[in-house]
């Protein structure tokens, strides 16, 4: 009998495979009376010698997969595991209390993860759940226990209560169909891992040990694993891995091609995302930039404003992420669909009109300027370029420019380092469509909003379902207006892109190229798709029509 | 012996990467270093100590160096502060 267990989807995707229990080994460390501490000694530190080669081994490999930034947890595990106090610690016990050094470790262990795990701070609590990742670690080596790895040549399944991130890493990733767990969160590491990784990942899932070696299938848009999947339940499961097979297929041989037409036309295909832990995605995707980072999350997600501290350590990961690629980050576009209470916005009849993005900023000044000098002093870690939402006229530019310099010259006159920062707006009223050629005169570039562009162009709210069918986003106003913002651009010699849906609707590419479009926005998983659709654009063609 | 005063702005503080970093820069140097905060006061070159030191936003510290190179490591940290924290 099939049976599903629901929990929630951190990457999408489908697999089928024989399921894996990965439970940690609960190590029974036994006291032992050691008459040569000194042979103990020595003992542990050979033992922590090659602790520390293992997790350089991993800080390599994670580094080669995930980045820089998410791989940096083993140097920090390097360093626990030599710190002098720690291992002063273990010594002293050894030494003292004639103990084996795998029960001296243990025991030391404890001592330390307690200390972590009774402090105040959340985060430094989760320090304790590292402690205990380098003091098992130790004890492993000592009693020379193999660390748990896929047997046999065989894909599966890997469900465990939680995946400590040294764990994930080491997994031979070959061999993984699917991660299911328990525990953890969305921004947990073993979900950063499986996202930048294309690894289809639940969490949430109330797994039983008792599953290994069962048939499972795991269906990442449903966010369920089915235990012994029946024939019609497999076969739905294949149809969607034959489709997302294509694309990994896809994934192997556009990775690290470049986006060209035929003619040799190139674009620039960036991503868009919408918090720190998608840029591993784009990364994963080959996304050439970032095309809209989407700076809400850092308001939605709090009960109170974002400090500028919060900010700017958000956008610098970013852009160090980035690693000199182009992160376009768009300042707050707040209101309409995303309200935030702290912000205590009074009730509007018509709020996608209303009172919302650039209208709060220049409203609400000194949030707006909060938001600047974050995003300036992180310009100085990478290549930030800052976009303004929902301008209709060429005064809020220029009132924003004023901000701009202001914040800049506070800056400077603190001594606090910022880049020149290209700086954008988006095209997403006809307002600004129609004043286009005006507006080229005032900024680096546009971006083009096309939800937004085609609700206010068609006069259709994108929120009711009602108006489904008559919203069409290729409606040829819609597309007379992206011409128009092009051209309006180019004559002011600026580059022109689109950052809304529209972008990765590959049934436009060719139209899109036409019209000279100088770089698309999309999710990180519609990038190579996008990239496929611009190399096989047949300009030609299109030229002698 | 040489010494500043520093406000952490950090939001999350000395948490373990910044720690660290720390923990690095502060081995670059002879003299023993140490981080203080509330009367509390640890070696800067352990990182458990230092972490486990719990450093919040908001919270003021007093780094110590003492040694032959004191004052180069004095100069060295508190631009690493400022960076960093």
């Amino acid at each position: 009998m099939m049976k599903s267990f629901t929990g929630k989807t951190v990457f999408d995707g489908v697999a089928v495979g024989k399921i894996l229990f990965y439970g940690k080994k609960e190590e029974v460390v036994k006291r032992e009376k050691v008459e040569d501490t000194d042979a103990e000694i020595s003992r542990l530190e050979e033992a922590v010698k090659d602790s520390t080669d293992q997790l350089g081994m991993l800080y390599e490999k994670a580094l080669k997969e995930v980045g820089e930034a998410n791989a940096a947890i083993f140097e920090i595990h390097q360093m626990m595991l030599q710190d002098e106090d720690f291992l002063d610690a273990i010594r002293n016990m050894i030494r003292t209390q004639n103990v084996n050094a795998e029960y001296a470790t243990a025991s030391t262990g404890d001592h330390f993860s307690q200390m972590f795990a009774s402090m105040e701070d959340e985060y430094m609590r989760a320090r304790a759940a590292d402690v205990k990742d380098i003091s098992e670690r130790l004890i492993r080596v000592l009693a020379r226990v193999e660390e748990k790895e896929i047997e046999g040549e065989e894909q599966v399944i890997i469900i465990a209560e939680d995946l400590a991130p040294s764990e994930t890493v080491q997994l031979d990733k070959s061999k993984v169909l699917a991660f299911v767990t328990r525990l953890g969160s969305s921004n947990s590491h073993t979900a950063i891992l499986a996202r930048t990784m294309n690894i289809p990942a639940l969490i949430g899932v109330e797994i039983d040990p008792e599953w290994d070696g069962k048939m499972g299938a795991v269906d990442g848009a449903k966010a369920t694993l089915y235990l012994e999947p029946d024939e019609s339940t497999l076969e739905m499961i294949a149809q969607k891995k034959r489709r997302q097979d294509e694309y990994k297929k896809m994934l192997l041989e556009l990775k690290g091609k470049e986006t060209v037409a035929p003619d040799g036309r190139k674009i620039n295909l960036y991503a868009n995302i919408g918090n720190i832990g998608d840029a591993g995605s784009a990364l994963y995707n080959d996304a050439e930039g970032i095309g809209l980072f989407r700076s809400e999350f850092l308001y939605l997600e709090k009960d109170h404003y974002p400090t500028e501290e919060e900010q700017f350590q958000a956008y610098k990961a970013v852009a160090e992420t980035m690693a000199g690629k182009k992160v376009i980050i768009r300042t707050l576009d707040i209101g309409a669909d995303k309200q935030v209470d702290y912000f205590e916005m009074e009730k509007e009849e018509n709020p996608a009109m209303g009172y919302r993005a650039i209208r709060i900023c220049l409203d609400r000044t000194h949030i707006f300027k909060t938001q600047l000098r974050a995003l300036f002093r992180a310009s100085a870690y990478g290549n930030i370029s800052i976009m303004y939402p929902m301008i209709i006229s060429v005064q809020e530019v220029q009132q924003i420019k004023q901000i701009v310099d202001e914040v800049t010259l506070e800056l400077s006159q603190q001594g606090i380092a910022f880049k020149k920062v290209e700086q954008g707006i988006m095209i997403e009223t006809p307002a600004a469509a129609m004043i286009s050629d005006l507006l080229a005169k005032e900024v680096d570039f546009f971006s083009i909003g096309t939800n937004d562009l085609t609700q206010y162009t068609l006069a259709i709210d994108r929120q009711n379902p009602k108006l489904d069918a008559i919203y069409d986003p290729h409606h040829e106003a819609v597309l007379r207006l992206i011409e128009l913002v092009v051209q309006n651009g180019h004559k002011e010699g600026i580059w022109v892109g689109i950052c809304g849906e529209l972008a990765a609707d590959t049934a436009l590419t060719e139209r899109f190229l036409e019209m000279g479009i100088d770089e698309l926005s999309v999710s990180p998983t519609f990038i190579l798709g996008v990239r496929k659709a611009v190399r096989e654009c047949n300009r030609q063609q299109a030229d002698n029509k | 012996m040489k010494d500043f005063q520093y406000k952490v702005m950090d939001p999350i503080g000395i948490h373990a990467r910044p720690a660290g970093l720390l923990v690095k820069e502060a081995m670059k140097f002879g003299s023993s270093i140490t981080l203080e905060k509330g009367g509390k006061s640890v070696d800067a070159k352990r990182i458990m100590a230092v972490m486990g030191l719990g450093v919040k936003q908001g919270e003021e510290v007093t780094v110590k160096a003492d040694g032959a190179d004191e004052e180069a490591a004095i100069v060295a940290l508190r631009s690493f502060f400022q960076s960093n924290f």
